[in-house]
């Protein structure tokens, strides 16, 4: 069906163009089988030349081990590779970088206290007399790269001081740089503000331009649409469709992902708040290093109310949440949970206060990866009954505990002896979502519910927050994902450096002014550290 | 299905590694004895058939085995905990020490009340010199592994000078011949204070066995306290959180599990383990404190820990191999009339010990290969 499926496409696209479509790329029957799992499985994947080709599929759906064979990262076990219509053979990424094929990784591959273009050249300076780099052709270079694609980047600066979507800059340049016409893209939005992801699809579609191929990865389907010309669905090592981004829609890709039908219009029913149950006064906290991260922030959250905080990552909001859940100390202000205060409190009492945390750090906090499905279940109240009693823990009432929550929740693999460190991101935030929620917490703190989830689990957990807000809880909801903010909070903060900026209402704002208070552009604070 | 088999086939590797590492450690050997001109299979063959070939050879086995699983519980139950407790030495003499005081000190006590007072006391002087780090570790986040090795200087000195303010009086022998008592160890413990051996028990089961067998009921208390150490960590509240401390102290933080706490208490119950070195070497051998019967056993706790993989039934039958070449060496030694040293032994305990942590290693990379695009 795949191979059909692409026949007719290609017949479609020549008709449309009136001209045969030169392909970049073509990989053919690749399989790639590891141990616990068929990673691609006789996959085809085809790009045209100066075409804009997003990739896309759940966590796992093999997206990253195709891509990687691409790269030479790994060989495949079976399969052909055809680039400009010639076989070739990948053995390493050098051989990749030969033909042309570039790659900008979702963790960016920079060396902090270097210079832009010293990063950039790394690895191929030009040279002076074979014995000095050459640094003034390379600063040349580098700014003809970056204004040929619209925009201007300082080659002196240092990494360490540029934000993450200038750095995302350099990492394009720097393939461009090694002479790259694919550019194969992992994620790029993931890191990104809005803003920048708005200027990151500009440089792209001004690449395109220039003729270049790019392949783009994501899981966000809104970026598909708005980006790219054909789109490749990947399920579980396969290709289950290959479509022209403009005969389709989300709702059809997410379908083909997952393999179901996805709502994707949150239904929320009438915001109707009762007594407050969180109250915030003139908080503040020091971070990790011993600096103001959290700088006079006052809030109130009532019943049955979600409030979100919309703002760049790393302007306290990891701060404010480990103060409000005892995890850090306040250095001054207080909170208040209905009338009792619990500032500074021990986060065993208040967790014994019914505040549940689902926290932004799932794998260093949420779970114990070396604990059972079963054993992480119980993490903050192990020490109560039923789960302990007398001298030991009573391993009826966890077991039950766990198997009760397994199928509440569809866990899966549904074992409860499972190691964490098993499970797919996905069930492991749902064993954190179903820790926290049981025991009807008064407040439930969700810090990033959804990041690196699936779109799957992703509706699932919004779901249960809902459920939540919608049973009179008051919910506090801190997400880089201001799609996510938007859909879900009845009242939104915008935080900025430790400081809530404004608190605005879903429905009289977009992601645009969202995004400009985030960045601090309407306080005439500097935008120079967008981090 | 086909998948979750795979796994375990992981999983089991990932447990018999150790067994894979004797078993390599014993071909290295088999190559040193070659070397000295010996056949190994008959060394090897003097070896086992000596040591667990016949019930003294076992008694004497156990008899070198139990302090190993003491002070291979030290470590390994800390690591659970996420501690590196290298301080057992220390702890070992600390408590040992206080226990022969309690036994050459209070000794019209009747032994119901004077053995249970001088275990009580060895498990305590060792808990002691182990909170030190760990109420350090705790407060001020000073890395324990300093402050353990420190803890073993001051232990040492500290004995070695109690040693020469409680030293034996000399001997009717010494007096009548007008020398001066110039052994550096302590009076007796009270014979209330001695352990039984374990000979008395299978007599009374009528179960032949030398009388000379120095294996005492130490090796019970090892057993049980192997025994209480699992227990404690699977299946108790306490266990739960020293173990969450151990793989994630921030989720444990998070979870409302005190950190500092759980390392204080980790720290005091292993050392505890190993203050009980002395229930052997002193209540059930030599019934005096004297340095040269504890060197070392502390040290090889850890290599003991590393091959029972943490793990209290790990250590115990790991303790046991040890126990096994340690007694058999000497054998081996004294029926070859020296050709082959003791000194292979070590170098045999040695190379399991580098190759556990390879083959450790190994695996690890294997599984974390195979895990790795999921």
């Amino acid at each position: 069906m795949n191979t059909s499926n692409i026949l007719k496409l290609s017949v479609n696209y020549r008709r449309r163009t009136d001209q045969l479509p030169e392909i970049a790329l073509e990989m053919k029957d690749i399989t790639k089988r590891f141990p616990l799992v068929v990673a691609n499985d006789n996959v085809d994947f085809k790009v045209y030349k100066g075409e804009i080709h997003a990739l896309v599929g759940e966590n796992g759906a093999g997206k990253s081990t195709l891509m990687s064979i691409l790269y030479g990262l790994y060989q495949a076990d079976s399969g052909k590779i055809f680039v400009n219509g010639e076989k070739v053979n990948i053995a390493n990424p050098n051989v990749a970088i030969n033909l042309k094929i570039g790659m900008v990784h979702q963790h960016f591959m920079l060396v902090p206290p270097l210079t832009v273009t010293e990063n950039i050249i790394l690895g191929m300076e030009p040279k002076k007399n074979n014995i000095f780099i050459d640094m003034e052709n390379a600063t040349k270079r580098v700014e003809e790269l970056s204004e040929s694609m619209g925009f201007k980047i300082d080659p002196k600066a240092k990494i360490e001081s540029i934000s993450v979507g200038i750095q995302q800059r350099v990492e394009i340049i720097k393939v461009l740089y090694r002479g790259a016409e694919i550019l194969v893209m992992d994620e790029p939005t993931a890191v990104l503000t809005p803003q920048e992801v708005e200027e990151l699809f500009e440089i792209l579609k001004s690449l395109k331009k220039q003729g270049k191929t790019i392949i783009f990865i994501t899981h966000k389907l809104n970026e598909v649409k708005a980006l790219s010309d054909r789109v490749t669905v990947m399920r579980r090592g396969k290709v289950v469709g290959v479509k022209d981004t403009k005969d389709t829609n989300q709702e059809e890709i997410a379908s083909m992902m997952v393999g179901r039908k996805v709502i994707f219009d949150i239904e929320k029913k009438p915001h109707r708040p009762g007594k407050t149950t969180l109250k915030v006064e003139k908080l503040k906290a020091l971070n990790n290093k011993g600096l103001p991260a959290v700088k006079d922030i006052s809030f109130e959250i009532k019943e049955g109310e979600i409030l979100g905080f919309a703002g760049v990552e790393g302007n306290g909001q990891t701060e404010l949440v480990e103060v409000i859940t005892g995890l850090r100390p306040a250095s001054s202000g207080k909170i208040f949970l209905y009338d009792q205060d619990i500032t500074n409190y021990s986060p065993r009492s208040i967790r014994e206060d019914r505040i549940a945390h689902i926290p932004e750090d799932r794998r260093q906090r949420g779970i114990i990866s070396n604990y059972t499905v079963a054993e992480n279940l119980i993490l903050g109240s192990h020490y109560r009954s039923p789960f302990n009693k007398g001298l030991a823990l009573n391993f009826t009432a966890i077991n039950n505990h766990a198997n009760n929550l397994i199928k509440d929740f569809d866990i899966r693999p549904s074992d409860k002896d499972n190691f964490l460190k098993s499970l797919s991101g996905g069930n492991q935030q749902k064993v954190i979502v179903a820790r926290e929620l049981y025991g009807e917490p008064k407040l439930l703190i969700a810090a990033q519910p959804t990041r690196g989830l699936d779109v799957g689990s992703i509706e699932f957990v919004h779901q249960q927050i809902l459920n939540e807000r919608d049973k009179g809880k008051a919910i506090l909801l801190i997400s880089a994902d201001l799609e996510e903010i938007l859909s879900l909070s009845d009242r939104i903060a915008v935080i900025y450096e430790g400081e809530i900026v404004d608190i605005l209402d879903p429905k009289k704002t977009d992601e645009n002014e969202i995004g400009l208070l985030m960045t601090g552009s309407t306080t005439n604070k500097k935008l120079s550290k967008a981090r | 299905m086909k998948s979750i088999k795979k796994f375990d086939y992981y999983t089991l590797l990932e447990k018999i590694t150790p067994l894979i590492a004797v078993v390599l450690a014993l071909l290295v050997g088999a190559i040193v004895i070659i070397l000295i001109g010996e056949n190994p299979i008959d060394v090897y063959k003097l070896l086992f058939s000596h040591a667990i070939g016949n019930r003294d050879g076992w008694g004497n086995v156990l008899f070198r085995a139990t302090p190993l699983i003491f002070t291979g519980l030290t470590v390994a139950f800390a690591f659970r905990c996420g501690l590196f407790n290298i301080g057992g030495e220390g702890q070992m003499y600390i408590g040992s020490f206080l226990a022969t005081w309690v036994g050459f000190t209070f000794t019209n006590l009747p032994a119901f009340i004077l053995i249970p007072l001088c275990i009580l006391s060895a498990a305590a002087g060792g808990a002691l010199w182990a909170a030190v780090p760990g109420i350090l570790k705790a407060k001020t986040g000073v890395h324990e592994v300093i402050v353990t090795i420190m803890m073993n200087w001051i232990a040492a000195s500290l004995t070695f000078f109690l040693v020469l303010k409680f030293k034996a009086p000399p001997t009717e022998e010494m007096i009548a011949a007008g020398v001066k008592q110039m052994i550096p160890h302590t009076s007796e413990i009270a014979e209330a204070a001695r352990l039984p051996r374990l000979y008395t028990i299978f007599k009374f089961l009528n179960i032949d066995f030398p009388a000379y067998n120095q294996v005492n009921m130490s090796f019970l208390i090892a057993v049980g306290v192997a025994i209480f150490a699992y227990y404690i960590l699977w299946k108790t509240n306490l266990g739960y959180e020293i173990r969450a401390v151990g793989y994630s102290p921030l989720a444990a933080e998070y979870g409302g599990i005190s950190v500092a706490k759980n390392i204080v208490l980790a720290m005091v119950i292993s050392g505890a383990f190993a203050g009980l070195v002395g229930t052997n070497e002193v209540m059930g051998y030599k019934y005096r404190w004297r340095p040269e019967i504890f060197t070392g056993l502390g040290f090889n706790g850890i290599a003991v820990a590393l091959l029972g993989k943490n793990h209290p039934l790990g250590v115990v039958l790991a303790a046991i191999l040890f126990g096994i070449l340690n007694y058999g060496g000497a054998i081996v030694n004294i029926f070859t009339a020296g050709r082959i040293p003791r000194e292979l032994i070590m170098i045999l305990q040695a190379v399991i010990v580098i190759f556990v942590v390879i083959s450790d290693e190994v695996v690890k990379r294997l599984i974390r290969q195979r895990r790795k695009i999921l």
